[in-house]
């Protein structure tokens, strides 16, 4: 019996950018996070694809739509290892990987209960800083620091 | 001095400034030190919203502002005001800022003076948002270790108390940090100064122990600065009981230590500095919260473009 070939195909984009590397578990939040939902491009999702770095990946291909460096970097929080691909005319033109912003708005809660941002509707602010290697959080408002472990999302 | 840096702006946290700030805020509060009672502030409004009640902080405003003939408009508790009717904070400040060139605000709620200062039209002093900020103290702090040592450099402090949960003296020891200090951090083990500032201090190379009695490193101190330790941190009452007297200082104490040291104390005391202290000549804390009618004054002066 010839053995099928069992490689995923998922449809070729024509222009766009191809978002590869983001963990499984995390796709439906970089949707949220980058408003896909409220796009009218073309967009292919693929989730539970085998990684061997990751275990499982998802990847994200949207046509006609490029991103502005700001926009994209706010993934870079759950998704520190996506890997952006620009297509031109079926080809991949440039490569890119997610840098941490400077600044975070929105996205991330403050640790700190008697923050303000946790008792009214006002979106959290934090300028990041890395701490022993790790990504921290400090909160613009109530100035506590919110560690990599601790980080939650909206 | 750079007093461009305060025009306009909203004066919200120690950490916004630099040393050449403060030092450009102690030189102006040098000069309505020597002329308190001036006219500048006449045809301006401050307010001072309170959210939660702080007598000595408000009253301490309220002196600087009357003194430099402002007027004045606010509330002393929440519970006087629409924000028990469930206002939110961005609705009061707008709203106050309608009636006043400056608002001063006290609010329970961690980082409210911030954000404050956004929705904002006119400048904010934050006058303490919970357990984050109270820079006007930190800086009426540094003006009375100013006073009483003649310089701010170079000095031995010994910080007593609660230096787990004690604002000021975190904000103290980031604003210290910029003129050299040694650190002598006294407190029961339970209320030790957290890892966060012990970091900040080791990359800024600033020299610090810890110790567990005050007589430990009196003798070699420029400044004694005492602080509260609330009975309402422990959730034990046992463990506040085994602690609360041995964090006193005592008139005897004080004996054969350096002649320039004065003891300061951000106030209310309770029984943390016996009122047999009160006479020594070292004891600055009734003094220290006149010199906070000056540093107000000064900001006051600065962010409203009148010196």
């Amino acid at each position: 019996m010839v053995k099928e070939n069992k490689e995923l195909k998922v449809s070729a984009i024509k222009e766009g950018t191809v978002i590869d590397h983001i963990p499984a578990s995390k796709l439906f939040k970089v949707i949220e996070i980058l408003s896909l939902d409220k796009i009218d491009k073309q967009i292919t999702f693929g989730t539970n694809l085998e990684s061997k770095k990751l275990g499982r990946k998802a990847i994200i291909k949207i046509s006609d739509k490029f991103f502005e460096e700001d926009e994209i970097n706010k993934i870079a929080l759950i998704a520190p290892d996506a890997k952006l691909n620009i297509i031109k005319d079926y080809e991949v033109v440039e490569k890119k990987v997610v840098k941490l912003p400077k600044q975070i708005h929105g996205i991330v809660k403050c640790v700190n209960p008697k923050c303000i941002t946790n008792y009214e509707d006002v979106p959290p602010k934090f300028t990041v800083l890395e701490k022993n290697g790790k990504v921290a959080l400090k909160c613009n408002y109530c100035e506590k620091i919110t560690d990599e472990e601790n980080i939650k999302l909206l | 001095m750079s007093k461009e840096n305060f025009l306009g702006r909203s004066l919200v946290s120690i950490l916004d400034y630099g040393k050449d700030d403060y030092l450009t805020i102690m030189e102006v509060a040098k000069h309505f030190e020597a002329n308190p009672v001036q006219n500048i502030l006449s045809g301006k409004v401050i307010a001072t919203l309170f959210f939660e009640p702080s007598t000595r902080t408000r009253l301490s405003f309220e002196s600087a502002v009357n003194k430099l003939n402002g007027k004045i408009i606010g509330f002393t508790d929440a519970s006087t005001s629409s924000v028990k009717k469930g206002e939110s904070l961005k609705d009061t400040i707008q709203t106050v800022a309608n009636y006043s060139d400056l608002i001063v605000m006290r609010h329970p709620i961690e980082g409210s003076a911030r954000y404050a200062s956004e929705v904002s039209k006119v400048p904010v002093v934050n006058a303490g948002d919970g357990a984050n900020q109270h820079p006007t103290q930190t800086l009426l702090d540094l003006y009375s270790i100013l006073k009483t040592q003649n310089t701010l450099d170079n000095l031995e402090i010994t910080l007593v108390g609660d230096l787990k949960y004690g604002r000021t003296v975190h904000s103290l020891i980031m604003a210290m940090s910029h003129f050299n200090p040694k650190f002598n951090l006294v407190s029961p083990p339970t209320l030790k100064l957290p890892d966060e500032y012990k970091l900040f201090l080791k990359e800024k190379n600033i020299p610090f122990a810890e110790f567990e009695n005050i007589t430990d490193t009196i003798k070699t101190t420029d400044i004694l600065y005492v602080t509260r330790i609330q009975k309402e941190r422990f959730s034990d009452p046992i463990e506040y009981e085994k602690v609360k007297n041995s964090y006193v200082l005592r008139n005897e104490m004080l004996e054969g230590t350096k002649d320039n040291l004065r003891v300061l104390h951000p106030l209310p005391r309770v029984n943390e500095i016996s009122t047999d202290v009160d006479s020594n000549p070292k004891a600055y804390y009734f003094q220290q919260a006149l010199n906070g009618v000056y540093v107000r004054q000064a900001i006051i002066a600065l962010i409203l473009g009148l010196i």
